[in-house]
């Protein structure tokens, strides 16, 4: 972790008071050295690579769009039924459905760098070296992060493999950390035993970051037919379902590590996203409920700021951790 | 251009056991300026509980009143609660979605439309707009489990109609494609939605006749708008968005080309 790192974790603890002249709060935060103009992004695989979403949203609006992972060759996904709605979520087994980096690169990355938000890259793949693969073609390409799939439930073979057993986590982490240009940020599955641990891991490999939680592994049977829903039998649950496991493993987390965290998990509302910045993230993904309202990311932002104006705080990054 | 928007119920009746007409007004201002046959809109249930938009499909548009009227199986939890909507209540709707039937390829042709179950709702909108274009002959066969049917009535003013039901009680004793062979029907191309096994019919009597086929496909989706690749299908070529063979049903579709799409 760089000295600007650690001194923006600090000053997110101490209510260091970020108020811009304008009077209005900060909602500037910063995560290895990138600065975001606010603290809130896409969680990758609910945004597409924000083409899609931009009729409704203003792309510009947002601190970062999260890409959907992307591998080194195209990926053809998961059979049909890939989704199913449950209580208060969703199941979903895509299986990483992608074009593939040169695709994404000419057309996806050439799309976001039109506007003025940071681009988040997530990177999927089978293999150590489909993974270096891909954050080597990513080298000179207009991506300000990088974020590593190392979590997804429903590919068989590999990822989330390297992401439940600590060492293997180390091992990929600081291995990509080697080769890549940009700042990596983990993203952690919380299919595990210990959740502290698997962040550690991550430190220790040497990521810039963490983002947590991906989806939890859940099933949905259909009992007039008898069978599964989804073609793949289990899927990655999400929405507001999991909140509340969620922000337990981002405070887990925060007490574990050093690193920046990014927090997601069935984020509905402004208030929501302030809940997990104050259990220890320094930045907050809108994912599944995007499904819900396409317009969802912009309302939390404005929300948020609404939120640091009622409670007299000067910038979003004091609400880091600030429950303890 | 896609949004999610608060519509007010201005009808909602039942036309059969478990099949319910919704009609829906759009606000002032708020309307798009087309709608093509074919394509669908996603409508929120009104129970926090559940996420999801549901994907129905468009069964009349009406361009004056700016109302379009949705026909749906009630098949579970979430239909139910739009279903107990009553005049007045007001459904959020993410719309119009998918791009329709491409009607100027069907214009001074005989058209034959097929409809199966709960695949009878757009093809009324389709053949209301075949309708219009001159030289156009459309029949329309539908396709029930009894006489319990329903959008008969209005099919008839834009189609010669013919129905099948299951059990016989009705019409032709099978399925569409009975009553389009009973009947001697001949066509210059076929538009169809309905279940799977009826979709697969249809393309191989498609291949039989050598005429074209336009398949309507349904899917569980999610966001409904091309972004989360919940809901494709498989394709016979590498598809252009995806790069691999798999189309977005929400977004490349519904409608496809029979033999654009694998379905086996």
């Amino acid at each position: 972790m760089s000295e600007k790192e650690q001194a923006a974790r600090a000053a997110a603890g101490t209510g260091q008071s970020g108020k811009s002249e304008s009077g209005r709060p900060d909602m500037s935060v910063t995560i290895a050295g990138v600065t975001l103009k606010n603290p809130v992004m896409t969680a990758s695989g609910t945004f597409g690579s924000g083409m899609e979403y931009s009729e409704f949203v203003d792309l510009n609006r947002l601190g970062a769009v999260v890409t959907k992972g992307v591998a080194n060759v195209p990926w053809e996904g998961n059979p049909t039924p890939r989704v199913a709605e449950v209580y208060g979520g969703m199941l979903n087994a895509i299986g990483l459905q992608n074009p593939g980096i040169d695709v994404f690169i000419e057309r996806d990355l050439a799309f976001l760098s039109q506007f003025d938000t940071k681009v988040i890259v997530n990177v999927c793949g089978h293999t150590e070296e489909e993974y270096l693969e891909v954050v080597e073609r990513l080298w000179d390409q207009p991506a300000d992060m990088l974020e590593i799939n190392v979590s997804c439930p429903n590919v068989k073979q590999g990822a989330i493999q390297f992401g439940q057993d600590p060492k293997c986590l180390e091992d990929i982490t600081a291995k990509i950390r080697r080769i890549a240009k940009q700042p990596v940020i983990m993203k952690l599955t919380p299919n595990v035993t210990d959740i502290a641990e698997m962040a550690r891991a991550a430190e220790a490999g040497g990521a810039d970051a963490v983002s947590l939680i991906n989806t939890i592994t859940g099933m949905k049977i259909d009992i007039e037919k008898r069978q599964f829903v989804l073609a793949n039998k289990t899927g990655g649950l999400s929405g507001p379902a999991i909140r509340p496991v969620a922000v337990r493993m981002v405070w887990q987390a925060a007490q574990a590590v050093k690193i920046p965290i990014i927090g997601m998990g069935g984020i509905a509302s402004a208030e929501d996203a302030v809940e997990f910045m104050l259990a220890g993230a320094s930045a907050v993904a809108v994912g599944a409920m995007n499904f819900h309202d396409p317009y969802l990311t912009e309302k939390v932002i404005d929300g948020m700021e609404k939120y640091l104006v009622r409670h007299s705080i000067g910038a979003a990054r004091e609400l880091t951790g600030a429950v303890r | 251009m896609k949004k999610k928007t608060t519509m007010t119920v201005t009808d909602i009746r039942y036309l059969a056991e478990g099949i319910c007409s919704m009609t829906l007004r759009y606000p002032e201002g708020e309307a798009p300026e087309e709608v093509k046959p074919g394509q669908f809109a996603g409508l929120y249930p009104n129970d926090a509980d559940k996420l999801l938009p549901r994907p129905i499909s468009i069964c009349r548009w009406d361009p004056e009143k700016k109302e379009l009227r949705f026909v749906f199986r009630v098949a579970g939890a979430g239909t139910a609660s739009l279903a107990a909507q009553k005049a007045g209540d007001t459904v959020d709707m993410l719309g119009v979605l998918g791009n329709g039937y491409n009607t100027g390829r069907l214009a001074g042709k005989k058209v034959l439309l097929l409809g199966g179950g709960i695949g009878v709702p757009p093809m009324l909108e389709l053949a209301a707009a075949l309708s219009k274009e001159p030289g156009t002959e459309v029949t329309a066969v539908m396709g029930y489990r009894d006489s319990d049917m329903f959008l008969t009535e209005e099919l008839g003013k834009y189609a010669r109609l013919l129905v099948a039901t299951e059990d016989g009680s009705a019409g032709t004793k099978g399925n569409v494609l009975d009553a389009v062979r009973e009947h001697g029907v001949k066509a210059q191309a076929v538009c169809a939605c309905g279940p799977m096994p009826m979709l697969r019919a249809v393309k191989r009597y498609a291949m039989e006749e050598e005429i074209p086929a336009y398949l309507s496909l349904e899917e569980r989706m999610a966001c409904g708008v091309g972004a989360c690749l919940g809901c494709v299908t498989k394709t016979a070529k590498v598809d252009g968005h995806s790069h691999v063979r798999n189309a977005r049903i929400c977004t490349e579709g519904p409608v496809f080309g029979a033999e654009e799409v694998e379905i086996g």
